[in-house]
């Protein structure tokens, strides 16, 4: 497939590799923000081919993992009830609330349906005009423009059992936190490469001055990553401090500006609540204005119980880059993908999954 | 979750919520996008797609920045020797 395979080129991928060795003279340690870009390093096995002086820590991009576990009870209480009919993305559906995960309500008769895109979710509330449809609107700004889109045309079209429970986040409030953090050890970051295609990347370019740390807005295919990490290392050599785009193909410096003019009408920024990690400052969206209608939080009184987390998980500091997936008692044991006390465990972008699926069961030095 | 794919459009449509929606070919499978979000996308583009959604056009010439990059090395380390 084009823009696809020769991102994946053996030779090619040696030949970045070996660029990187030669240009390395310091240890450093640099952060894959994005999930997506933690699995892709796993499963090719550039944490493991790249020079030992570099450290890959793994950051919190992974919209499945920070959901808070009380919008995940909110979740389960919308699902159990015989008027609504609860869609989501796949991904959501294993993720471990208080008590049991959405694919248990299904199973208990709940009716609970898996989502490709927000507008198959406005569809099936079309189409079932005698019920409420909840779509559980996650992401981060990549997925904010989807989302909204189905918002605006619901209050376009008065589809008005149609609801979302949002929870939604912005990776630059997210990277701020993590660079002003006293214990921080991240030097470099890789930037992701979706979410910037959506916002651009000036608000990078204010951090990387603010913080005097590299940024390079990276793809998502092996080589695409190792010529974001090479970038990266050798600002690091040789002591600056820029915003760089190696996934020029997708990414503009000003982003996509339909995009932004669609999740500007529709949401509001807001304090939010990371799982595992606390509230951030100014990191989440929700429904503003005349689409405040269409808030499942507000408009279908939801109750469920007091939340609370699994005690031996350590998901929390896995998304803090603090622990890696292996230095937690359950990983492998109690906890696996079929059955897993925390929500990076069964995320297609969560460290704990990809370092179950590539078979990192011992700490590796990367 | 932030999985984005290229693929080439090979037709386009307005649906009946009044969106243009695009067949989207990814190697051997298609499927629909809604275009709303690059409005000068046409017939022959590639397009990233994410939850339905094109959310960029692929840029052919900034694509082949990485393999320009990749030569470069090849003549500075015949250079260097």
């Amino acid at each position: 497939m084009r823009y696809l395979d020769e991102y994946r080129d053996g030779a090619a991928a040696q030949k970045m590799l070996r660029q990187i060795a030669r240009t390395v003279t310091h240890p450093w340690t640099v952060m894959e923000v994005c999930g997506s870009h933690t699995h892709a390093l796993l499963k090719y096995g550039i944490d493991q081919l790249l020079p030992d002086e570099l450290t890959l820590i793994h950051g919190p991009g992974c919209p499945v993992c920070v959901t808070p576990v009380e919008i995940i009870d909110q979740a389960i209480a919308l699902a159990t009830r015989p008027d609504v009919i609860f869609a989501s993305y796949g991904d959501m559906l294993r993720v471990p609330g208080s008590g049991k995960d959405l694919l248990s309500v299904k199973a208990e008769g709940g009716d609970v349906r898996m989502v490709y895109s927000p507008l198959d979710a406005l569809k099936l509330a079309r189409e079932n005009p005698d019920k409420k449809l909840v779509f559980f609107a996650i992401g981060f700004e990549t997925t904010a423009p989807a989302n909204a889109m189905a918002v605006f045309l619901a209050e376009r079209d008065g589809v008005d059992n149609f609801f979302m429970l949002t929870s939604h986040v912005l990776i630059p409030p997210a990277m701020e936190a993590i660079a002003a953090a006293p214990a921080n050890r991240v030097q470099g970051f890789l930037a992701p490469g979706h979410v910037c295609t959506v916002t651009g990347y000036t608000q990078y370019e204010t951090l990387a001055a603010k913080y005097h740390i590299p940024i390079v807005v990276t793809g998502f295919e092996p080589l695409d990553l190792l010529q974001g990490i090479y970038m990266l290392v050798k600002q690091l050599e040789a002591g600056s401090h820029e915003v760089e785009n190696q996934y020029a193909r997708s990414v503009k410096r000003e982003g996509n500006p339909q995009a932004q003019a669609l999740i500007e009408k529709v949401f509001e920024v807001i304090d939010h609540k990371w799982r595992g990690i606390g509230v951030i400052p100014a990191s989440g969206l929700r429904l503003k204005g005349p689409y405040a209608r269409f808030d499942a939080a507000k408009a279908l009184a939801v109750e469920s119980p007091p939340s609370e987390e699994a005690p031996v998980c350590i998901a929390g500091l896995v998304l803090q880059g603090v622990k890696k997936p292996v230095d937690c008692p359950a990983f492998g044991t109690a906890c696996t993908p079929e059955h897993c006390l925390g929500a990076p465990m069964v995320s297609s972008e969560g460290a704990c999954a990809a370092y179950y699926l590539y078979a990192r069961r011992e700490e590796t030095r990367a | 979750m932030c999985l984005g794919i290229p693929g080439e459009i090979i037709s386009i449509e307005e649906d009946d919520q009044q969106m243009r929606k695009a067949k989207v070919r990814f190697g051997g499978i298609t499927r629909d996008a809604y275009l709303d979000l690059v409005p000068d996308a046409a017939v022959g583009d590639y397009v990233i797609v994410h939850v339905g959604f094109a959310i960029s056009k692929v840029d052919a010439e900034k694509a082949q920045q990485t393999f320009d990059l990749l030569e470069e090395m090849d003549k500075d380390n015949a250079l260097s020797g």
